[in-house]
């Protein structure tokens, strides 16, 4: 059980919270990002506050002790997804995670080869991926979706072939929030000898995940969606296929040593592939972070939401004037449109009410013709949301048809 | 400027009416127009304009695509005010409009229905929506312009 009331008066944004149109801020945009705890604040500031230094660079204490934090932080990532601390990259996000696993991935691939991707996959699932098909030749392979935008392992086995070399999904859809069933699709793509890169996006904050139990080869996700800092993100990767993997991005802090004539010699993983001087300040707010949230418990969070969405759902249902678009999704993502409203036009009036919530495609521009609309209102919550925030949301979208309210 | 004032309830029935009966939305069935794509990354919309001038006149607007309800309404109404205005004035137009949505001094008598976007600032994310259009269609008679020399 989640007390959600005490939890939000660790959240300044929460307890204290901004004006928006002149109402306190009910915040329902947790898909997109999360509000952030004193203890992430407090990580955050305290490296310019008492710990400034870079990390790898120097013989004295303050640079030592960036360094002993750096690989707090990844032990802190490897408790939460179960893997070893040397199988954790820093990125700055779920994107860059993928966009450098495509880079380094590319130089595996031959004209004819295919990557597997679905229609409901978020653009930086997408778009990293037509890149590389684009330079090698690759072809893009679409697995089809059920009409919850499930991926049922039938439909996986008819897409994959001999010339499948990837197969990269989302465990949780950002827009239907549908939970895939990666263990037994993994299972079955490592049949064909691909790899299989989970995008952990909308999952790894909002439930239990084991990449041990998936058997997955990579997983990305964002720090500023379990309640870190922005800028700062993990790729995960199997450290037999990191030490295998080609080098993405170059410069110092990366390599052992490089000579005239043009070799590298990389470090090991994961450090061969965090070239530069690293979000610091963000590595320890992830660390404060994902300390919190495990205190708080994966498998409370994702009860909690799919307590709330269920909520959130019947309550809609009951005003009659709205088609929810993914009702029974077992994830705490609501999406849906007002009738005869359109979808951006309803989140303007929203937020006259104070309420942020995303609307529009959300970054899969591939689903809309799928789902059949051009746009959607998309609420989203967290383990902070109470059953109040969702009062308010549905007495707003119970006066959707005066949504021009917010200009006048 | 109407020569009545405008209410509330008459800017939110003038806003409704451009949504749901467009004048203007449809692609061009004959040849000669100029057209520009709109479109935004905060906002869903989407579309083309088309723009058919004869002798420095403009004899016709259209648009087509998806729009929310505010850069519908308001695409459509600049294409009322801009038909068969010559370009000069179009853009005099489009640049009082621009003013009203930017909170400036403007000149009211040129904008007629478009006075009813005049609160689109208390939505800063939709200010976008409401001039695309506009900005689009100005981006068309300037490109037009250098391309003749200007005049």
């Amino acid at each position: 059980m989640i007390d959600e009331k005490l939890i939000r008066k660790e959240f300044p944004m929460l307890s204290n919270p901004p004006l928006m149109q002149g109402h306190p801020l009910v915040w329902l945009d947790n898909a997109s990002t999360t509000l952030k705890p004193q203890c992430v604040l407090d990580a955050v500031s305290s490296y310019y506050i008492s710990r400034t230094s870079n990390s790898h660079r120097g013989d004295y204490d303050l640079c030592y002790s960036m360094d002993v934090e750096t690989e707090l932080t990844r032990k802190a990532v490897s408790k939460l997804i179960n893997c070893s601390p040397n199988e954790v990259v820093f990125t700055s996000g779920t994107t860059d995670s993928l966009n450098r696993l495509a880079q380094s991935l590319q130089y595996s691939l031959k004209k004819g080869d295919e990557i597997i991707i679905s229609l409901s996959e978020h653009a930086s699932n997408v778009l990293p991926w037509f890149q590389i098909a684009k330079h090698t030749g690759a072809v893009i392979k679409y697995v089809e979706l059920q009409k919850d935008g499930l991926i049922t392992l039938e439909n996986l086995r008819k897409t994959l072939s001999k010339r499948t070399k990837i197969v990269s999904l989302a465990q949780v859809g950002n827009v239907l929030g549908q939970i895939q069933p990666i263990k037994e699709l993994v299972a079955e793509t490592h049949k064909f000898g691909a790899i299989f890169i989970v995008d952990g996006a909308q999952s790894v904050p909002h439930m239990p995940v084991d990449v041990k139990d998936l058997d997955c080869d990579f997983l990305c996700f964002s720090g500023h969606k379990i309640c870190g800092p922005t800028g700062i993100g993990v790729l995960y990767g199997k450290y037999k296929l990191l030490e295998d993997l080609e080098l993405n991005s170059v410069g110092g802090g990366m390599n052992d040593k490089f000579y005239l004539d043009g070799t590298i010699k990389p470090s090991k993983a994961p450090a061969k592939f965090e070239a530069g001087t690293q979000n610091l300040e963000g590595i320890l707010g992830l660390r404060a972070a994902i300390e919190f949230i495990m205190k708080i418990g994966l498998e409370n969070i994702a009860e909690h939401e799919h307590k709330l969405k269920k909520y959130a759902v019947e309550r809609i249902k009951e005003l009659g004037n709205s088609v929810i678009y993914n009702a029974d999704v077992k994830s705490g993502i609501v999406t849906f449109n007002i009738n005869d409203v359109f979808a951006q036009d309803a989140a303007t009036y929203l937020n006259s009410k104070g309420i942020a919530c995303r609307s529009g495609q959300h970054c899969a521009k591939l689903l809309n013709d799928f789902i059949g609309t051009p746009a959607t209102i998309r609420a989203s919550f967290y383990f902070y949301t109470t059953k109040e925030d969702i009062d308010k949301l549905v007495d707003a979208v119970s006066h959707g048809k005066e949504f021009l309210d917010a200009y006048f | 400027m109407p020569t009545f004032e405008l209410t509330p309830s008459m800017m939110r029935e003038i806003i409704m009416d451009h949504y749901q009966n467009p004048r203007h939305k449809e692609k061009p069935s004959q040849d000669g127009y100029k057209t520009l794509h709109a479109s935004s990354t905060n906002c869903i919309d989407d579309f083309d304009l088309f723009v058919k001038e004869e002798n420095g006149v403009i004899k016709d607007a259209l648009w087509d695509g998806v729009a929310c309800t505010i850069s519908t309404a308001s695409t459509d109404i600049l294409c009322d005010l801009v038909i068969n205005e010559d370009s000069s004035k179009a853009l005099y137009i489009i640049d009082q409009y621009l003013k009203m949505i930017g909170e400036q001094p403007y000149d009211e008598s040129v904008l007629d229905e478009a006075l009813v976007f005049v609160n689109t600032s208390k939505q800063a994310a939709r200010i976008h929506c409401a001039t695309m259009g506009w900005t689009t269609l100005k981006e068309i008679i300037e490109q037009d312009e250098d391309h003749h020399g200007g005049h």
